[in-house]
């Protein structure tokens, strides 16, 4: 052995308690963890990657034309709706992955270190903004390939690219819980699509909401994801920083309120 | 805790349930610092939900424990500072390499990042593992993946280790070297609290043994004071001409004064002994009646009859549990149990 004793257990002085410092370090450290899986398992970017190259493609080329006229007018109408629908499904997995991450026998080690409980959780949640990041890139840069050039410049797009990363952090929550009260990793699948099809369809992400039936129109136009698409499309199209950008984060914070202290409390409880 | 200083564990009547099935059911524990206690029984006998109990991984439904002092209910962050774990089946992250393992969890240790790569590097090269460090996990053995869990759960130094199972599944090279370095932990003042399903690794390592089933503990002492409860020995005997088979059982209750058991693999003979001397009788015996042997052993009584002795019922009884018992103590589908300890129990 390294050390050739060991302070004994009863002459050392121990805290019962874990500092805030001591839990953003945590945290910093699990997220850490996060990106070197990611680096280990590039596969697991394949959706971030895939997913805005070919749905930008093919929104733009079948809808172009019959809702804008062409595809080049419908692009600043698209590319916001797109990347917050694409960034919002990334964070589904975010919950999918926590469960198979809980169900691992490391869960059981982090369980039994001297760490802040909630860390494994929070540094989960952190790494994936990095994932949100890839897919909020790409989808820009989709953009631009086919000829989107957004009129509020590169700032705006930057700044409209952090509210959709801020939002969809806050939406992984939802997420996050579903992955920690689920029993298996595919129903955390099942029910968050369930959830998420409804909130991003059912939205101006893609058409203007007044050719849709009064009660839908009623729905899209509460549906915060449709603010989110407004605001980011204001700043990218005109640099400029709307009430709906301060609903949309009003509403992450919401979410965040609610459901942080519930996937907190739920994950305590198994932990 | 100014009363009690040398215990590392107490438990008193440590109770968990699931569902209808109580998996530990008021256990007793009190182990003293600087030893290395077994807790030895058949898998779902409630050694491993023990064991989560004590290292804070699982609330107890009934009953109290102290480790070093520290109530694990009341001061789980203070017990978790004094307590190293290795579960059953590996817990390290298998999607890292081995050097990125204890890095992290050096850091989740409060180790600063200079001195988390210094004692991961330092971990490796004393668990002979320097070669891997850079080799995704994957792509380790058994018994790799298990120096590398243990070597975990020592980054912090703890003054207490669990071990659960640490050598189940594993050949038996890599289990006398596990047993090495168990034995070296022990020699820097570490308490260790081990499960294990077999009697001869209790017996090896542990300065006393609990023997636990269905969730209660059916016996406690010292290896030799549990062996000498079961009876001493049994005589294994092969002949190689099956036509004088029942010739030779008549040498050995003549001999022995024991009624013997043909084994269901022909041509085999097993006995109960109280004394081993006695065999260079018998063998005088059966060279005399001109009857050749062809194999020939003392063994050591084996876990199963320790448990038929003191349960009345054999521990392969419980290798099929219920799915509830299942439940109660969680085994990695993926790690060999069962079928590795009928192996072992074969090899011996």
């Amino acid at each position: 052995m390294t050390s050739l004793t060991i302070t004994p257990g009863r002459s050392r002085t121990l805290k019962n308690h874990v500092s805030v410092a001591q839990t953003v370090q945590n945290s910093f450290s699990m997220a850490y963890r996060g990106l070197l899986k990611i680096r280990r398992t590039p596969e697991q970017l394949i959706d971030v990657t895939l997913q805005p190259i070919i749905f930008t493609l093919m929104f733009s080329y079948i809808f172009g034309g019959a809702i804008a006229g062409s595809v080049a007018d419908y692009l600043p109408t698209l590319i916001p709706g797109i990347l917050v629908q694409t960034v919002i499904t990334t964070s589904v997995v975010t919950g999918v992955q926590l469960r198979e991450d809980m169900d691992k026998g490391v869960f059981d080690r982090f369980k039994s270190l001297p760490i802040a409980r909630i860390a494994p959780l929070a540094g989960a949640l952190l790494a994936d903004t990095v994932r949100y990041a890839i897919a909020t890139t790409l989808t820009f840069a989709m953009g631009f390939v086919l000829g989107y050039r957004p009129e509020g410049g590169i700032g705006s797009v930057v700044l409209a690219g952090l509210l959709v990363i801020v939002c969809s952090w806050a939406i992984s929550w939802i997420f996050a819980f579903f992955g920690v009260i689920a029993r298996s990793a595919s129903s955390v699948q099942g029910i968050s699509f369930l959830v998420l099809f409804p909130l991003t369809f059912l939205s101006n992400a893609f058409v203007s909401p007044d050719t849709m039936p009064p009660f839908l129109q009623w729905f899209v136009n509460i549906n915060p994801v449709s603010h989110l698409v407004s605001a980011v499309r204001d700043l990218a199209n005109a640099g400029a920083w709307t009430s709906d950008a301060w609903i949309s984060l009003l509403g992450a914070a919401v979410i965040v309120a609610i459901f942080a202290p519930l996937t907190v409390r739920a994950y305590m409880k198994k932990a | 805790m100014a009363l009690n200083n040398d215990w590392a564990v107490e438990a008193h009547g440590l109770v968990k349930v699931f569902g209808d099935n109580r998996a530990v059911d008021g256990v007793d524990l009190s182990v003293r610092t600087g030893t290395v206690y077994g807790v030895l029984g058949p898998n779902g006998a409630g050694k491993t939900t023990t064991i989560r109990m004590l290292a804070t991984l699982l609330k107890p439904d009934g009953g109290e424990a102290t480790i070093f002092g520290h109530d694990i209910r009341r001061e789980p962050q203070i017990v978790r500072q004094l307590i190293g774990v290795t579960g059953q089946y590996a817990s390290v992250d298998e999607t890292l390499s081995a050097t990125e393992n204890l890095v992290l969890f050096s850091r989740l240790n409060g180790l600063s990042r200079a001195d988390s790569r210094r004692k991961a590097t330092e971990l490796l090269e004393e668990f002979g593992l320097a070669e891997a460090a850079k080799r995704p996990l994957k792509k380790f053995s058994g018994g790799m993946r298990r120096r590398l869990d243990l070597a975990a759960s020592l980054i912090s130094q703890p003054p207490l280790i669990f071990l659960d199972e640490p050598t189940t599944g594993l050949d038996p090279r890599t289990r006398s070297q596990m047993w090495d370095t168990i034995r070296r932990l022990v020699s820097t003042g570490s308490t260790v609290l081990l499960t294990t399903q077999y009697l001869d690794e209790a017996d090896q390592l542990a300065d006393r043994i609990a023997v636990i089933d269905r969730g209660i503990v059916v016996a406690e002492g010292t290896a030799d004071e549990l062996k000498s409860s079961v009876g001493s020995a049994s005589l294994l005997l092969k002949l190689a001409d099956a036509a004088n088979l029942e010739r030779a059982r008549l040498a050995i209750l003549d001999v022995l004064g024991v009624e013997s058991v043909l084994t269901p693999e022909a041509g085999r003979i097993t006995a109960p002994m109280s004394d081993p001397g006695t065999i260079t009788d018998l063998l005088i015996r059966l060279r005399a009646e001109d009857i050749a042997v062809a194999e020939l052993a003392v063994q050591q009584p084996t876990l199963d009859e320790v448990f038929l002795a003191l349960t009345g019922h054999g521990a392969t009884d419980e290798e099929t549990p219920s799915p509830a018992a299942d439940a109660a103590d969680p085994v990695d589908p993926a790690a060999p149990t069962a079928p590795a300890a009928t192996e072992l129990e074969n090899a011996r």
